[in-house]
């Protein structure tokens, strides 16, 4: 037992690589869950079936399917005929997670942007402002504050998701936990440590991702600039919360985590 | 105003507008000559929004032509047939017709400067500058000069209503749809919207269509009045005259009501 402290600081080397690789995981599936997410949550707005129909496929598909199946599958199926893809595992990885949670993060993206008020839409219409003009300009700006907390759950999830990579060879936080098991060969020590390292990764996450959306409602005019938050000052007023949009305006994606 | 020889401003011909199986308007003509101040009364759900609506491209007309100065805008009959006009062609009109709403409908991630030279800066290709000082001369109009840099939801209700109006007005429209714009105000904020309003129609020759439940200002500013009941036109006349000795019943009716 009192030899646990110093391999883990024998195995420092791993556990920085360790957290490396989910990090790279972590911030690589978000950034395509992103695209992903958005591109898909448009196309399911749009006025043509072309756009639609698909779009609802792919989301349905990838919110259907199982995440470890998926990475098994881009990682062992594809290699194979007819496919003959050959991906190496961090990238099976980053694409297995951003698709997965991409779909699930579509319909935070088409149900924020159906929350703005009907009201925002007209008057840039009154005004002319073209589709395009508007959903960036107008419509945007004030879904993003919306979507902030659910994304923030989604990546969460992704973060503790991306612990099955471990299964496709890659040495990240998951298989280093394996890794202190074997070497320290005490497996209540280990997992505590494992659960702690997540914990940390995955608060870290949520308060960076808790500042991005302080700011993103401070910029639609309600709450508190994030300079304010963080010195603790008092809210300067007490009227710009009061637009605050309702939290429970966005439907909640179906499901949570299925990291199973 | 006697109708004159000149083209109207706004002509609804035949337009008919259903939702689902509730008729709002049932082949409804009518013309607004340029310059009237044409103010639409009738109990809720008499049409009047929806026409307001209908001119904003809003909806979307199921009968009729809607003309703007001679010009069809939503519709035209080609080869016989009803067809609807392309977006790029209805842009062009409906970028002179401008609408302040009940809801004012600011956007809240724009600063109030920002509300007012968005649209003339990215429709109308205004130069930044020139755009900057021509909200900066219409806030001052409406009385809200030191509040360009404010974010509107530091506002009032009526201080958004009249941001509301000088957003609309720095796109200079031809025509000016009012829709209920002083409904969701606290009673001592009513007063200052209605001021400014006074001063545009004082000042300025836009055709304006009114929805309003404020009788008084109706009389003051509008030239003309409509009333509306289920989906038709039931009586026209000037504010004076309908308002002081209306011949319908149901306009009597109506006006005993809301006077």
């Amino acid at each position: 037992m009192s030899d646990n402290p110093q391999i883990l600081a024998e195995l420092l080397p791993q556990l920085g690589e360790g957290i490396l690789v989910t990090l790279e995981l972590t911030v690589g599936g978000a950034l395509l869950a992103l695209v992903v997410a958005f591109t898909l949550g448009l196309a399911s707005r749009a006025r043509t079936r072309w756009a639609r129909v698909p779009s609802r496929i792919v989301v349905e598909f990838f919110r259907g399917t199982s995440l470890v199946v998926q990475i098994f599958w881009m990682y062992y199926v594809l290699p194979l005929p007819p496919f003959y893809v050959e991906l190496d595992p961090l990238a099976c990885g980053i694409v297995a997670l951003g698709l997965n949670y991409g779909a699930y993060a579509s319909e935070v993206v088409r149900g924020s942007i159906n929350s703005v008020p009907r009201g925002q839409w007209e008057a840039a219409t009154a005004l002319d402002l073209g589709p395009v003009h508007r959903l960036r300009r107008v419509i945007m700006p004030q879904a993003w504050p919306l979507m902030m907390p659910m994304f923030t759950n989604l990546l969460i999830q992704l973060v503790k998701g991306s612990a099955l990579a471990a299964y496709i060879s890659l040495h990240d936080l998951n298989f280093f936990i394996g890794e202190l098991r074997q070497r320290s060969s005490e497996t209540v020590f280990s997992y505590t440590v494992g659960l702690l390292l997540y914990f940390a990764v995955a608060y870290l996450l949520t308060l960076v991702m808790n500042a991005i959306e302080v700011r993103a409602k401070h910029r639609i005019g309600a709450g508190p600039s994030l300079r304010e938050v963080l010195r603790l000052a008092p809210p300067a007023s007490a009227t710009a919360a009061s637009v605050a949009p309702p939290p429970a305006a966005v439907p909640a994606a179906k499901g949570g985590a299925q990291d199973d | 105003m006697p109708e004159t020889a000149t083209t109207p401003a706004i002509q609804f011909q035949g337009v008919g507008k259903r939702f689902g199986d509730n008729v709002v308007l049932d082949g409804l003509d009518f013309s607004v000559a340029a310059g009237d101040r044409v103010t639409l009364i009738g109990p809720s759900g008499s049409g009047k929004t929806t026409i307001l609506r209908l001119l904003m491209t809003l909806e979307e007309a199921n009968d009729g032509l809607i003309l703007v100065d001679g010009q069809p805008y939503t519709h035209e009959i080609r080869g016989g047939k009803r067809v609807a006009i392309p977006e790029k062609r209805r842009s062009l009109v409906r970028r002179r017709v401008g609408m302040v709403f009940q809801q004012f409908n600011l956007f809240p991630n724009m600063t109030v400067l920002e509300n007012i030279i968005e649209a003339p800066i990215h429709v109308l290709g205004v130069p930044r500058a020139e755009a900057v000082a021509t909200a900066e001369d219409l806030l001052d109009k409406v009385g809200l000069a030191d509040k360009r840099d404010a974010r509107t939801t530091q506002l009032s209700g009526g201080q958004q209503q009249r941001v509301a109006i000088a957003r609309a007005l720095a796109m200079e429209p031809e025509i000016l749809l009012l829709d209920e714009v002083t409904s969701a105000l606290d009673p001592e904020l009513v007063a200052d919207v209605l001021a400014v309003l006074r001063n545009i129609a004082e000042t300025t020759d836009i055709t304006m269509l009114i929805v309003t439940h404020e009788m008084q200002f109706a009389r003051e500013v509008s030239n003309r009045v409509l009333m509306f009941d289920g989906g038709k036109i039931i009586e026209e006349a000037h504010p004076e005259e309908i308002f002081t000795s209306p011949k319908n019943e149901r306009t009597q009716e109506f006006l005993r009501a809301v006077l």
